[in-house]
């Protein structure tokens, strides 16, 4: 063994990057996603107008944020690696929605908090998700029926948006159109497979549904999405549920700040450490 | 001595070594004014955890090449579309065994209908999409009939 190769530290060569080594890796160097855009609120934007932008942003960020956790823990659990590989890119796309959208949510309110502080030390009442992507998967066939859902509902939300008078909204909101159509799409693919599939696929992907629709009222589906869902139901050979929507409780649902029991425990799994070792940059 | 353009366009993809981030059609802009360089660049995926590290690319070879000031600018819109990826950034693609983008497919029915992709190894157009996700966001995973090779396809996006 040379001297160099004894001398190689694993670690080290994770983190010092040099210009000639391509090497490079995830965990590193993170910066304000953000970093570069012009982000200065409109001029003459009233205090109310930028209060209304920080939770607009807030609770899309959120959505992101959590959906994106629970696809997460999808990993080392998928049926197969392929699906793996597309659940963890699923994932990361939502992650840096969410990145994009805490970051700008934090410059609107203007209480100096970074996507960080928003993401790691907010409690519990203080996140505006909808329930939905709280959701605990029960298989796959709900897994697949909750992304159909959820991309559907988002991507109709987001080309809405991609005129927001916020330019930067507007912005995160075209990029993330993109993405979203390629989620929505793969979603699809498998909803349509398991439920114009087996007698036993169609059985699992019915029973998805059902279980999933009451979580949707909340969502607020606009025509497109609405008619989107339909085409694919159908073709799937499926039924729309009829399930009215989860009750709120004492009138507040997910966008209030409250959420169902699954909520805690993926805050529990999120924040843990960033609650442990404030102070640590990685 | 070496343009600020050239220098900024000689940074590589960390994602995709063999192509620089000008054949990616990553970066959008270079300005030179007095020996301060405002370069601006745009992710690919709004996750694309690739950005700082190519941001600091970008300064460490600047400033190595003479540039005093450095300023790296993200622009997020228009958002980056695979359109961009330059001729030459398509061959050394297929050089490296991965298929280039075709047109991007467009948004109608249900379900999205790719177009074939040919084999980037022997050309066949004999080939099937094992997953729409790969190794990273960009790309999807499939493999030739023919050669039975399995490729991986940059997404048309």
């Amino acid at each position: 063994m040379s001297e160099s190769e004894s001398e190689f530290d694993a670690y080290l060569s994770l983190t010092d990057v040099t210009e000639d080594d391509h090497r490079w890796a995830f965990g590193t160097g993170f910066a304000d996603p953000l970093a570069g855009v012009d982000v200065t609120l409109q001029a003459g934007v009233n205090p109310s107008d930028a209060a209304a932008l920080a939770e607009r942003c807030l609770a899309l960020g959120d959505d992101a944020l959590i959906y994106s956790h629970r696809l997460q823990q999808w990993v080392t659990r998928a049926p197969e690696l392929e699906e793996e590989t597309a659940l963890a890119n699923i994932a990361l796309d939502l992650l840096g929605q969410a990145r994009l959208l805490l970051t700008r949510a934090g410059q609107a309110e203007g209480k100096n908090r970074d996507e960080d502080q928003l993401a790691f030390f907010r409690d519990e009442r203080e996140f505006r998700n909808v329930r939905l992507v709280e959701h605990v998967d029960a298989d796959f066939a709900e897994l697949t029926a909750r992304l159909l859902v959820f991309s559907a509902w988002r991507l109709a939300l987001f080309d809405r948006l991609t005129a927001d008078p916020d330019p930067v909204l507007a912005a995160i909101a075209a990029k993330a159109v993109k993405e979203l159509t390629y989620h929505r799409d793969y979603a699809a693919a498998w909803v349509i497979r398991l439920g114009d599939g087996t007698d036993y696929s169609h059985a699992k992907a019915q029973a998805a549904l059902d279980a999933l629709w009451p979580l949707v009222g909340e969502l607020d589906l606009d025509a497109d999405a609405a008619d989107y869902l339909d085409a694919v139901i159908a073709e799937a050979t499926l039924t729309r549920p009829s399930a009215p929507p989860l009750a709120p409780v004492a009138g507040k649902t997910g966008r209030d700040g409250t959420h169902t029991e699954a909520m805690g425990y993926i805050l529990a799994e999120l924040q843990s450490v960033a609650r442990a070792n404030p102070d640590a940059t990685w | 001595m070496v343009s600020a353009r050239e220098t900024a366009g000689s940074v590589p993809d960390p994602e995709f070594p063999a192509l620089t981030i000008a054949d990616l059609g990553i970066l959008r802009d270079v300005r030179e004014a007095d020996g301060a360089v405002t370069v601006t660049i745009t992710p690919t995926y709004s996750g694309c955890p690739a950005m700082a590290e190519i941001a600091a690319d970008l300064r460490r070879r600047l400033e190595r090449a003479g540039f005093r000031e450095v300023a790296v600018r993200t622009e997020l819109s228009p958002p980056w579309t695979t359109d961009w990826i330059t001729p030459d950034g398509r061959r050394k693609l297929a050089e490296a065994g991965i298929a280039p983008p075709g047109q991007p497919a467009a948004r109608g029915g249900p379900v999205l209908v790719p177009l074939a992709v040919p084999c980037p190894r022997c050309g066949s157009p004999d080939t099937r999409e094992l997953s729409r996700f790969s190794g990273t966001a960009c790309k999807a995973l499939y493999q030739c009939q023919a050669c039975r090779e399995p490729f991986e396809h940059v997404k048309e996006y």
